[in-house]
């Protein structure tokens, strides 16, 4: 019964272990990070200056196109799908996931989605450039003809995610240790159950609106052309319709992670466990009727601005219970301060700035002005970087002595975070000032009047980019080395993770525990 | 119909997922475009304006005016001359009024257009009626001809009391490439007795 891995590459070609996935997983979302990130920095070195230096005004757009599907896609989901392989069997109290051999597959399937849509940068008339949201026409009647390797790109990435989302779902629902109901579980397993269920309904809507991209451009019908009958506000409407769901699919694990990382070093229980549990599926709950909020621009009818508003606005409520409930598990702890809580610090802040730039966009009227401006990438990006990229670099550095054994070197680890929070402060924060004065996205060229906070910017964005090469030293040497981790790891940290030794064995739990 | 589904509960909970996913699927791409047509076309959304009308013998309000505006757009430089024989009518609500646009093939080939019309403001969208259109059909032009496109509309008389002035909007595209047939059947009238 207990055997150990396979030898040679076969071990991963072929393993059906949850903890070889989530492994393999991992590693493939760091590796489009730094791609992603790559394409990040050749965006921030042409904004370096007004005027054009480096890349071509096409190039640029392919950039900005890429980097955005990449670190959506190929990064951030796939970070998360990887902690969930490893952890939600560890918390559970189950031997593995429920379908070991599916989830062998929808990992294997990710790298070809990817390896396509890379592969289009080096084809004729280059990269998809029409922007992450592809909006239609200029994503079907104007794109380049690698469109088409974009769209099944796509598929498969889609195919993948839901592949992930049924394996977690029936993971959750079935192989629970007896005597863990649904409402003792880790938030991290109940953020990950809400989020799948949003995969699951959402990923098909974007394989649809994919499909019928390709219908309109290789097989003659007209879902977005206007000349045959079809409207392209169409394509807005489904695209956030899968668009809104999908920013949520990228945060709610993150709330999870954060919500284990915090109560261990404060010493004290998580504060409103419950109220965790609602406030997290009124967010999933709301994501479905605010899509519009992103095209309030289109010409809506004043109910629909004002229903889309409101509603938006709303989604405050439920993430205030959480930020409120984070800083009552923080006040009066004996708190201690090692890397994965400066991270989860960092995130409770940043995320909340960030959401605070959000309901300002969510303002309608306002909005007008807003749109389309760098105030947008600025709201995006302060969600999406203190947010999901802390909260898995928190997640790493926090279960990373549980995965290999080692602990890592804590100044490394918290040289990287002051690295990169300084460095994502300098690089995002200006993007609000630059934004609210009309600076428009996705341009290569911009006014002299923006030159001195582009620049802050452009620094600001290498340095962050410097500072995850240290992450990654940091997590090399800590697999090959450091001192021993005990198999609580952290000081009277909870969950069934940490009744196991350290390293985490190859098969745990193939008897259940009992959750009292 | 419980012993349709597998024991299983593994099984069964990743087959009623995976029947989710097919549901959501065709949701996105054969219920969402007909349900926002369909919304558009009823609230007058996006300027939509719906098909042929049926005229009904109604009452003219003389007591009132409204001033239709008539503009129109190429697409990505669509190389034909198209313009209204007028900027603008003043009509009586339920009135039926008759007027014409002038379109002209400025290239040497024979070519298609689709034009696709749009109201504003949106909400008139739904009292502007259209009797008669050029845009319900495809535009055949040979190269150098030109044709007096007809359009008989009616402002219903129920259109809201604080719309003054209607602008319809043309937007003339080149479908050429998915309507060459049209073209065919247009030389074979040309060479006909």
């Amino acid at each position: 019964m207990a055997h150990g891995p396979a030898t040679g590459l076969s071990r991963w070609m072929f393993t059906t272990n949850h903890k070889d996935i989530g492994t393999m997983y991992l590693w493939f979302s760091f590796a489009m990070f730094l791609l992603g990130g790559v394409f990040a920095l050749v965006i921030r070195a042409e904004l370096f200056e007004p005027g054009l230096q480096i890349v071509e005004p096409n190039f640029f757009n392919q950039m900005t196109t890429m980097h955005g599907l990449i670190m959506v896609f190929g990064a951030v989901m796939p970070a998360f799908v990887g902690l969930a392989n490893w952890m939600i069997p560890m918390m559970i109290g189950a031997p593995d996931m429920a379908l070991p051999r599916m989830n062998n597959w929808s990992f294997w399937i990710l790298p070809f989605a990817f390896a396509m849509l890379t592969a289009t940068l080096f084809m004729e008339g280059g990269a998809p450039n029409f922007g992450w949201t592809f909006y239609a026409p200029l994503s079907t009647t104007y794109a380049p003809p690698s469109v088409t390797f974009f769209i099944f790109a796509v598929h498969i990435m889609g195919a993948s995610s839901i592949m992930g989302s049924i394996n977690i779902i029936a993971t959750i629902l079935n192989m629970r240790a007896p005597g863990m109901t649904l409402m003792k579980m880790p938030l991290f397993v109940w953020t990950w159950l809400i989020t799948a269920y949003l995969l699951i309904a959402v990923m098909p809507v974007l394989a649809g609106v994919v499909t019928m991209m390709l219908m309109d451009i290789h097989f003659g019908t007209s879902f977005f052309d206007a000349a045959g009958g079809g409207d392209p506000v169409l394509f807005q409407h489904i695209f956030w319709f899968f668009g809104h769901p999908e920013v949520y699919i990228m945060i709610l694990p993150a709330f999870g992670v954060v919500s284990a990382i915090i109560p261990t070093f404060a010493r004290k229980p998580l504060f409103g466990y419950a109220s965790m549990v609602y406030a997290t599926a009124s967010i999933a709950f709301l994501s479905f009727i605010v899509w519009a909020h992103h095209m309030f621009t289109v010409g809506m009818p004043l109910a629909g601005e004002l229903f889309f508003m409101y509603a938006t606005m709303l989604i405050a409520v439920p993430t205030g219970v959480k930020v409120f409930n984070w800083v009552t598990t923080m006040f009066k702890g004996a708190m201690t301060f090692e890397t994965p809580m400066l991270f989860s610090i960092a995130f409770v802040i940043l995320f909340t700035i960030g959401g605070f730039s959000g309901l300002m966009l969510a303002i309608a009227p306002a909005d007008f002005q807003y749109h389309d401006t760098y105030f947008v990438v600025a709201h995006f990006h302060y969600v999406l970087v203190p947010g999901a990229i802390f909260s898995i670099t928190a997640a790493v550095y926090y279960w990373l002595p549980k995965w290999c054994g080692n602990m890592y070197n804590e100044t490394m680890g918290k040289t990287h975070f002051w690295l990169a929070f300084l460095g994502l402060n300098l690089t995002f924060f200006p993007m609000h000032f630059v934004g609210l004065a009309g600076m428009p996205r996705r341009i290569p060229d911009y006014s002299l009047q923006f030159a001195d906070f582009n620049m802050i910017a452009s620094c600001g964005a290498f340095l962050f980019g410097a500072a995850q090469i240290l992450f990654l030293f940091n997590v090399i040497a800590t697999i090959r080395g450091g001192k021993k981790a005990t198999a609580e790891v952290w000081e009277n940290p909870e969950g069934l993770e940490w009744t196991v030794a350290s390293p985490a064995p190859y098969h745990t739990f193939s008897v259940p525990p009992d959750v009292k | 119909m419980k012993n349709l589904l597998p024991i299983d509960p593994t099984t069964r909970v990743s087959l009623k997922l995976a029947g989710v996913v097919v549901g959501m699927f065709a949701f996105a791409v054969w219920v969402m475009p007909p349900l926002y047509d369909l919304f558009c076309e009823v609230t007058g959304l996006n300027g939509k304006t719906g098909g042929q009308y049926e005229a009904v013998e109604v009452k003219v309000d003389t007591s009132r005016t409204v001033t239709v505006q008539f503009v129109v757009t190429k697409n990505e430089s669509m190389p034909w001359e198209f313009k209204p024989k007028v900027g603008s009518i003043k009509v009586h609500p339920g009135e039926e009024v008759e007027m014409s646009y002038m379109a002209r093939n400025l290239t040497g080939t024979g070519m298609v257009a689709q034009a696709i019309p749009s109201v504003v403001p949106f909400k008139a969208a739904q009292y502007f009626h259209k009797t008669e259109c050029f845009c319900f059909n495809q535009q055949p032009l040979q190269g150098g001809d030109s044709a007096d496109l007809p359009l008989r509309f009616i402002v219903d008389q129920d259109v809201p009391k604080q719309v003054h002035t209607i602008t319809l909007s043309y937007t003339l595209f080149d479908v050429t490439e998915q309507k060459r047939d049209l073209l065919a059947g247009l030389a074979g009238a040309a060479a006909g007795p």
